[in-house]
């Protein structure tokens, strides 16, 4: 991005507020980070003297350790509190807790939190930078714009792809951002699943609804599975797991429908056999754990450009 | 009355469809009562005398549908609170729910009520519940609320769930001509909905909460009021689907009565915005068709009252996570001025405005008033069609402060309202 973009963001909420120009600066950051994670020492000074806080109101791994990650390698601290060890259990509203957060003087949050909008909420009370590492079934930027950042990686351009998602797109933050992020992108999102996993107004939101898998995958360039949320069906979506992976899964035979090079995604964790058969997941085609890697890197990214850290 | 001294209300245009009036004349009001033949030569001595000229002088506004939280969480609204709220908003009446903690299902929580009432500006008629705690199992002692003073029951704020409960409630309910008020929601469509279902809810991910989710229990009880021959009134309907199943169900003859809220006739889901808790209510915000079916059935008759669902709550209840905030929003202060939008756009007419806001209420309810009429009580609205007005905060008379229309600018206020021949609000 040369002349006059200047990235001017101090929250990540959602992958809606940002422009093409922003997440192709997201791209090209993250690329130019990810070196330093292959360093024998593997940490830059950049964030020094920064403080960062991972709060964190729902179970998470993979994205918790990331964000971690990405913010040592530039020499912030961090400090994570995680929903079982906050005050959150104690009955303190999600306001009091940021109040609270905010006398510390944190330089950024990162918020993980089960309902829809807590981010936004967090936004109002408090100074710090926040960055939304999955709110309820609203938004997860951050995974998007790793799934961009493979997808580009690998394909050398994103518009014109064609992508299939597949599975319980209404429970599906990662879906959500990937459909707004990935269209935005010039890429053309094509859904499936059960039809009590797709909500309305995927249209309008540039996603082509399929009935079957088949359709959808078709000559695609990247097929992506998503995990069927157990923990997140309040009412029977499906009549079983097992009518699931037969139906809808991705085997290697609706593999092989897609692309001869298509990549295979997957935001984890995998049920393995459930929506994505161990030999799909495990094959040449999969970029799973490249979208792993990937992600330290665009979370170094948007730390470093959300507290403008200088080089 | 005590304290009432005789008012003269002068040159104001009478608005009064009961009796077929609508023209410029004078009202006396002395003892308590409306006297129509006004004679100026026998003019009481310490007679006030208003001049109303370019004023709408109208039978006192009635609000169906308040929610007053007294008892039992007062720190949101009491009956003298919401009473305040109510005069500043220009009724001189109100029917408050029973969903209160405790729930008023009984005749000592109906008579707590009325005796609370006494210190209120305005009159509070109580609602009774349908079941014992609405808990939709057993039938509350409709007899004995009756006798205490409740003008209708309802669960309102949950639905019946069984249709032989509801059965049942609609044939006891006809012993004591008690309107049966009716929240219609189909719990199993809407109870992981924060809002209305479409795109807007797939965007923010919020759990969506379809028309259907009432459209069908309207339907519920529509054919219910059909069966049992007893009258059936349908609160806060929001849907199109809602509105034409009314207008079919009352050309079949069927004893049902409807209302709507102003929100539902003003504003779209789109007023969530980024996650606006003063924009979450049950039912919820919907669709620009949906207003334009509701204020259609405003015009032709399908809707028979403008009701506030006035749903006072505190901070604590709305300044957090919008899946977890509380449902609804107070409305007495915003509900005459958002229906005299309607008026302004010739929507409706003035006269209409009675209607739905004072003579179909009162007759809904069987409680006096809804009329001018000679020798009728003196609650009176009187309306100022021009004056403007900004709704800010400070301004807030109710407890609560959960309004999307705070800020909003208005044309057209109470600017006097006499309840019993006693002046309760003058601006």
């Amino acid at each position: 991005m040369q002349g006059e973009y200047r990235f001017a963001h101090r929250h990540i909420i959602s992958i809606d507020d940002l422009s093409v120009s922003d997440i192709n600066h997201i791209l090209q950051t993250a690329d130019s980070l990810k070196e330093i994670s292959t360093r024998a020492i593997k940490k830059v000074p950049t964030l020094r003297g920064k403080t960062i806080v991972n709060l964190f109101f729902e179970p998470s791994t993979r994205t918790r350790l990331s964000f971690e990650i990405a913010a040592k390698r530039m020499s912030a601290d961090t400090y994570s509190i995680s929903a079982t060890t906050s005050s959150a259990v104690k009955g303190e509203s999600l306001i009091d807790t940021a109040r609270n957060l905010q006398a510390m003087g944190p330089d950024a949050i990162i918020i993980r939190h089960a309902s829809s909008g807590a981010p936004n909420l967090l936004k109002n009370h408090v100074q710090a930078s926040i960055i939304n590492a999955g709110d309820g079934t609203h938004q997860h930027p951050s995974q998007a714009l790793l799934d961009l950042m493979t997808v580009k990686e690998r394909k050398g351009r994103l518009e014109g792809l064609k992508v299939a998602i597949v599975g319980d797109i209404t429970h599906s933050r990662v879906a959500h951002s990937d459909i707004i992020g990935f269209t935005k992108m010039g890429a053309r999102v094509h859904v499936c699943g059960p039809n009590t996993m797709l909500p309305p107004g995927l249209e309008a939101m540039g996603a082509v609804r399929h009935r079957r898998v088949a359709s959808a995958v078709r000559d695609a360039d990247v097929v992506m599975a998503l995990r069927i949320q157990k923990e997140r069906q309040r009412d029977p979506l499906i009549p079983s797991l097992r009518e699931y992976a037969t139906i809808f899964g991705i085997n290697r035979e609706v593999a092989a429908l897609a692309r001869p090079d298509a990549l295979i995604m997957h935001p984890g964790p995998i049920n393995r056999g459930v929506e994505m058969s161990p030999e799909v997941a495990d094959g040449g085609q999969s970029v799973i754990l490249e979208q792993v890697t990937n992600g330290v890197a665009i979370r170094m990214a948007l730390l470093y450009l959300v507290l403008g850290g200088s080089d | 009355m005590r304290g009432t001294h005789p008012i003269l209300l002068e040159n104001g245009r009478v608005i009064d469809p009961a009796r077929g009036v609508d023209q410029v004349s004078s009202l006396l009001l002395r003892d308590g009562v409306c006297r129509l033949a006004v004679d100026y030569a026998r003019l009481p001595a310490e007679v006030e005398r208003i001049d109303l000229s370019g004023k709408w002088v109208m039978p006192g506004l009635i609000d169906m549908h308040v929610h007053l939280r007294e008892p039992g969480e007062e720190y949101k609204e009491t009956i003298v609170s919401g009473a305040q709220a109510a005069a500043a908003g220009g009724f001189t009446a109100v029917a408050c729910m029973p969903n209160t903690k405790p729930v008023l299902d009984s005749e000592a929580g109906i008579a707590l009520v009325v005796d609370r009432a006494r210190e209120a500006l305005v009159r509070v008629y109580p609602v009774g519940a349908i079941s014992k705690a609405s808990q939709g199992e057993q039938l509350a002692e409709f007899g004995e609320m009756r006798r205490a003073g409740a003008v209708a029951v309802s669960d309102d704020g949950r639905p019946v769930v069984s249709s032989q409960m509801m059965r049942r409630a609609l044939e006891y309910a006809g012993n004591f001509d008690l309107p049966v008020i009716s929240h219609c929601e189909e719990l199993s469509l809407s109870q992981h909905g924060a809002m209305n279902e479409g795109e807007l809810s797939t965007r923010l991910g919020l759990g969506g909460i379809p028309n259907a989710a009432e459209s069908v229990m309207v339907y519920r009880d529509l054919a219910l009021a059909a069966l049992t021959g007893h009258r059936l009134h349908l609160a806060h309907i929001s849907a199109r689907e809602s509105v034409a199943l009314i207008r079919w169900a009352k050309a079949q003859g069927w004893p049902v009565t409807a209302e709507t809220a102003p929100h539902y006739f003003t504003l779209t889901e789109e007023a969530v915005g980024r996650y606006d808790t003063r924009a979450k209510m049950n039912p919820p915000l919907r669709l620009q068709a949906d207003v334009d079916a509701v204020i259609e059935g405003l015009k032709d008759g399908t809707i028979d009252a403008i009701a506030s669902d006035h749903a006072p709550h505190s901070e604590l209840e709305k300044e957090v996570e919008f899946d977890r905030a509380a449902n609804g929003i107070i409305g007495l202060e915003t509900s005459l001025p958002l229906a005299l939008r309607l008026v302004r756009d010739g929507a409706i007419d003035p006269a209409r405005l009675v209607e739905l806001m004072s003579a179909n209420p009162a007759r809904i309810l069987g409680v006096p008033g809804g009329t001018l009429a000679e020798g009728g009580p003196a609650d009176v609205t009187v309306i100022d069609p021009e004056r403007e007005f900004v709704y800010g905060i400070t301004d807030v008379a109710s407890k609560g402060r959960n309004s999307p229309f705070l800020d909003w600018r208005f044309t057209g206020q109470a600017v006097l309202v006499i309840v019993g021949g006693r002046v309760v609000l003058r601006r």
